[in-house]
């Protein structure tokens, strides 16, 4: 599998191009914003009927790296259920394909801001995790220290003679890691955006992912950095129906 | 009331006017239930469309609607409705007037829908809107007549489908409603008739005097035009010369970023200081307004404009029109040379200005079949079904309907006269439940059935963000561009993709002006005034295709024997032509194949539009790729397709098997970017992802996605899902075009004169200058962006 490691408070980590932060040395993997149960919501709140078909996909793609890496914990960083309700969104197939993939490893379920409830589907839940010298928690907290998190969906974009690419990306710097999101459908906040301003250092290093993990310069906000990624190619963003 | 009263005959003897006699025919045919009237541009249309209204009105005042107005433009309905006032004041008619659209403040709009003025001048989508509430009823009780106005316009679009079910709707509301329809001059009037009347009923169809034949000439300029481009830069000094000739002209050109260029290289060149000024679709609304108003008040000698003046407000001394660049099509060349010269009986005049010297030979085309009065025109496919799904849920906003009754209203309707029924269940199945075949959203359907068995919104509180995703319109998503400062003013609009590529400092040219990128902010874009070399700004500007009609008339040309009318300069080019290789053949194709330096170029003179040859690249290469051919890009204008690779082509017909390219079409370019974006506006007009509504987007929100994410899932998971269904239908059309791919098959057969050329070929030689190569995307694209990384990193230091 493809991926750029890098090394956390001494503590050597892979940045996998499939969106997955793997602790090979603990062989423990690392998911982020599942949003299991995202079309579900929306059509429960009257809005677009989406292709439901995001929950297989999704476990489809987490399946894959889990055959592979056969990894003995899976840490899952908050918002795996696009609410609390999402769980129950699972039809019968994508239960029993959880399920397997739970068995046999410890898994546990960090509480996101979509998802603070109990998880009953097995696992352990908590509100944040600590082991060695990493603490892993949905949103990241100013000034905390060797910290892996999810929440705000990353996302940057290269710009390159034939065009402009834009990923969902992991954003690392001596202190912290802020994963991808993981989950079918979700988009992405651009690593330009101001939020990550106070969060990210100068040295920053943005992972895109996708085919290959390709590690860039994390892209700034001007005037720091005078590229404009604040607007990325793809023109097709959009917001489904509510 | 089939004569015009006394009051009007005096009021038109007072203006020493004469009835035309198309008027005097639509007044005859006032009941009839639908009638279309096809006239040139200042024939006194609107008000041939008007007379009947204001007649039956004078006579029988009576409260509420009595007509409706549908234009195209909102610019159009607000003109028409100053134009009633003469005739309602001059005669003390007792006749209320107002305009609804997207325009209109919102007190007015409900008191509009409490009480409705007699005549309501509104757009498609506004009027989908009010059909849209529950009191639609009462809102058009009463209504006699439907006015449609540019139906020519319309009916090119899905407005016009939308349109025709909003009619539809109506006609069950009041049957006594009858539709006029008024047109341009179009190929194929009784098919536009068979569009505006109800299914089962014929459309009276009322020509009125075309008027003597324009005087249309082409430029031949001193200077010759060069071989490629489309700026049309050699002509300037020509183009004044005309303008200082003429009143007032009208100068159109195909594409925006054309048109900054060419209004950029005119005020260069204007030492006589000639107010000519600038109009597209990318100016601000403010910007526009000026310019239209400058037009009324006749302050201006000349506009440089895209298709955004293709319609619109007559202006009476509009004297010329100058068509920069290839006209593309036939009919909308007529149209735009009947912007000129209002008044009736004198002819318009009209100067093509070619671009390049392939274009000689299509202005050439185009004036000769001008002159023999032939039109071109794609006949309509059958109503899209995307445009169903979003009636099917407004209707549901207006309350409980009954499938049956719903589908027998929409089959009243002229684009959907052959939906089938099971069609029609497969929309209202996604809009009730999505439509899924592997998992069905049994709890959460948007539309549920009543006991009584009617079907409705199960929320009603959705119907508002269904309105405000009326509309078939989709646009790119662009950037509000601005003068730095509070406050600053509006220029115009860029698009996203442009606006990612700019770095502080960079120029570009906006409504005629260079200016100076400083930064973005809320999203939008804050400029100072530049100094330097613009770039220019890639406006989404569509790229028409070159007609059918044409690129025949350009072989039958090439092939005429007599190339008396054309210059010398493009003569000696067509004979080299055919000594160094030969000319394209009627019903076959030309393939040449030559070397230059150490890559093999293979040119396909396939005749068939730009986007079929565009789209005939991206499956000819991935041919090539997978027979080791090694391509690496190509580049295609209307006529011609030319690639380029490692490897000589030895045998082109084999790439252009039809069943190879049937199945490139269903297999690998299901997943190009260009079917994405069909599928995007597939999806917004359905109602499954809503649009991105000016001004309200909202920055870098996580919680928006990718409509391509849709698309993979759906391709993926669902193939044969309604949107995939439509996506596919509309391929053949719009920018894939396979439809035209199909026709350059049929006509060529197999036949191919393969001609092996021992250097570049004086034909082809012009596409290789051409802007736009496509280079060929795959493995390569990865190792670019991990060099690109590579790089930064290095350079940031970071390695």
């Amino acid at each position: 599998m493809h991926g750029y490691s890098f090394k956390l408070n001494r503590i050597t980590l892979t940045a996998l191009a499939s969106g997955l932060l793997w602790w090979q040395e603990r062989r423990l993997l690392c998911v982020s914003d599942l949003h299991l149960g995202k079309s579900d919501r929306m059509a429960r709140r009257g809005g677009a009927l989406l292709p439901p078909y995001e929950n297989r996909e999704t476990l489809d793609r987490l399946a894959q790296a889990v055959d592979a890496l056969d990894p003995l914990s899976v840490i899952c960083l908050g918002d795996s259920f696009d609410d609390d309700a999402g769980q129950n969104a699972l039809d019968p197939g994508d239960h029993a394909q959880l399920t397997t993939l739970m068995a046999g490893r410890r898994w546990i379920w960090l509480e996101g801001n979509h998802d603070p409830g109990p998880v009953n589907l097995g696992g352990t839940h908590m509100a944040e995790y600590k082991t060695g010298p990493l603490v892993f928690r949905h949103i990241a907290k100013s000034g905390a220290q060797a910290e892996i998190s999810g929440h705000y969906h990353p996302k940057a974009s290269l710009r390159m003679k034939a065009g402009r690419m834009s990923r969902p990306c992991f954003l690392i710097d001596d202190k912290r890691v802020i994963l991808p999101a993981f989950g079918a459908y979700t988009g992405g906040l651009r690593c330009c955006d101001p939020v990550f301003e106070p969060l990210m250092s100068a040295k920053a290093v943005a992972v895109l992912t996708g085919t290959q993990a390709l590690p860039v310069p994390m892209p700034r906000a001007e005037p720091s950095r005078k590229s404009l990624d604040a607007t990325d190619k793809r023109p097709t963003s959009v917001t489904p129906a509510q | 009331m089939n004569t015009l009263p006394q009051n009007f005959q005096d009021w038109f003897a007072q203006r020493g006017w004469q009835i035309h006699p198309h008027q005097q025919q639509l007044l005859e045919r006032a009941d009839t239930p639908a009638a279309l009237l096809i006239a040139p541009t200042g024939g006194g249309k609107t008000l041939a469309g008007f007379l009947p209204s204001l007649i039956a009105l004078a006579e029988n005042p009576k409260d509420g609607l009595h007509t409706l107005y549908v234009s195209p433009l909102k610019a159009l309905a607000a003109d028409i409705r100053r134009n009633l006032q003469t005739p309602i004041e001059s005669l003390n008619l007792p006749i209320r007037v107002e305009d609804r659209t997207g325009d209109t403040s919102q007190t007015r709009r409900k008191r509009q829908r409490a009480d409705p003025p007699h005549i309501l001048l509104t757009t498609p989508e506004s009027l989908a809107i009010l059909l849209s509430y529950p009191d639609a009823p009462k809102i058009f009780a009463g209504l006699q007549r439907v006015v449609v106005d540019e139906i020519h316009a319309l009916a090119e679009s899905k407005r016009g489908d939308q349109l025709m079910l909003c009619l539809s709707r109506l006609q069950s509301l009041c049957p006594d409603m009858r539709r006029v329809g008024l047109s341009a001059t179009v190929e194929d009037p009784p098919a536009l008739g068979r569009f505006l009347a109800p299914s089962a009923l014929p459309c009276e169809i009322i020509r009125a005097d075309p008027g003597p034949d324009p005087d249309i000439t082409i430029l031949h300029s001193e200077t010759p035009p060069p071989w490629a481009g489309a700026g049309a830069a050699y002509a300037v000094n020509d183009v004044l010369k005309l303008v200082e000739g003429a009143d007032t002209t009208l100068i159109f050109i195909n594409t925006r970023a054309q048109a900054e260029i060419f209004f950029r290289a005119l005020w260069a060149a204007n030492d006589a200081s000639l107010p000519i000024a600038l109009h597209h679709g990318s100016l601000a609304r403010e910007a526009r307004d000026k310019v239209e108003a400058a037009m009324v008040a006749g302050s201006l000698r000349a506009v440089v404009c895209t298709g955004t003046l293709d319609l619109g407000i007559d202006w009476g001394n509009v004297d010329l029109v100058i068509q920069v660049g290839a006209p593309k099509n036939i009919k909308r060349l007529v149209q735009r040379i009947g912007r000129s010269n209002h008044r009736y009986n004198a002819p318009s005049r009209a100067v093509i200005v070619p671009a390049n010297r392939f274009e000689v030979l299509e202005a050439q085309a185009a004036l000769e079949a001008v002159r023999a009065h032939t039109l071109d025109g794609e006949p309509r496919a059958k109503g899209p079904r995307d445009v169903v799904c979003q009636h099917i849920l407004l209707r549901a906003c207006a309350g409980p309907f009954d499938a049956a009754a719903l589908y027998q209203e929409i089959t009243q309707a002229g684009p959907y006269a052959e939906l089938s029924r099971p069609e029609f269940e497969d929309c209202l199945e996604f809009c009730a439940t999505g439509g899924y075949a592997l998992r069905a959203y049994d709890r959460w359907q948007r539309l549920m059935q009543t006991p009584q068995g009617l079907w409705q919104l199960r929320d009603p509180r959705t119907a508002q963000s269904i309105r405000m995703n009326v509309g078939t319109i989709v646009d790119t998503e662009t950037l509000n561009v601005r003068w730095r400062g509070r406050g600053g003013a509006p220029l115009g609009e860029i698009e996203e993709g442009f606006a990612a590529t700019l770095t502080e400092g960079d120029t570009f040219l906006i409504g005629g002006q260079v200016v100076r990128y400083e930064g973005l902010r809320e999203m939008t874009v804050q400029v100072t005034k530049g100094r330097k070399e613009p770039r220019i700004a890639t406006f989404a500007g569509t790229k028409f295709a070159t007609s059918t009609l044409l690129s025949t008339r350009v072989i039958a040309l090439l092939n005429s024997g007599d190339w008396s009318a054309l210059p010398e300069h493009t003569r000696s080019w067509l004979e080299t032509q055919q000594q160094v290789s030969m000319l394209p053949k009627p019903g076959r194709m030309l393939v040449e194949s030559y070397w230059r330096d150490t890559r093999a170029y293979t040119c396909f003179y396939g005749f068939a539009g730009r986007n079929a040859l565009q789209t005939l690249g991206l499956l000819v290469t991935k041919r090539m790729e997978l027979a080791g051919l090694h391509p690496i890009g190509f580049v295609a204008t209307d006529y011609a397709l030319l690639i380029w690779g490692l490897d000589a082509v030895e045998d082109p017909a084999a790439l252009l098997s039809p069943e190879d390219l049937r199945d490139g079409l269903e297999g690998w370019l299901a997943n190009n970017a260009v079917m994405k974006r069909s599928f995007r506006n597939v999806a917004t007009i359905a109602g499954l992802i809503v649009k991105n509504l000016p001004g309200k987007r909202k920055t870098g929100r996580q919680a928006t996605f990718s409509s391509d994410i849709l698309y993979d899932t759906l391709l993926k998971y669902d193939p044969d899902h309604l949107l995939l269904q439509i996506t596919r239908a509309e391929a053949m059309g719009g920018l894939v075009d396979f439809g035209r791919i199909e026709e350059m098959l049929t006509r060529v057969q197999g036949r191919i004169d393969h001609v092996k050329a021992p250097h570049v070929t004086p034909l082809s030689a012009p596409m290789l200058l051409e802007v736009g190569k496509v280079p060929i995307y795959g493995a390569a694209i990865d190792r670019a962006a991990a060099i690109e990384a590579a790089e930064l990193m290095r350079e940031a230091g970071l390695e």
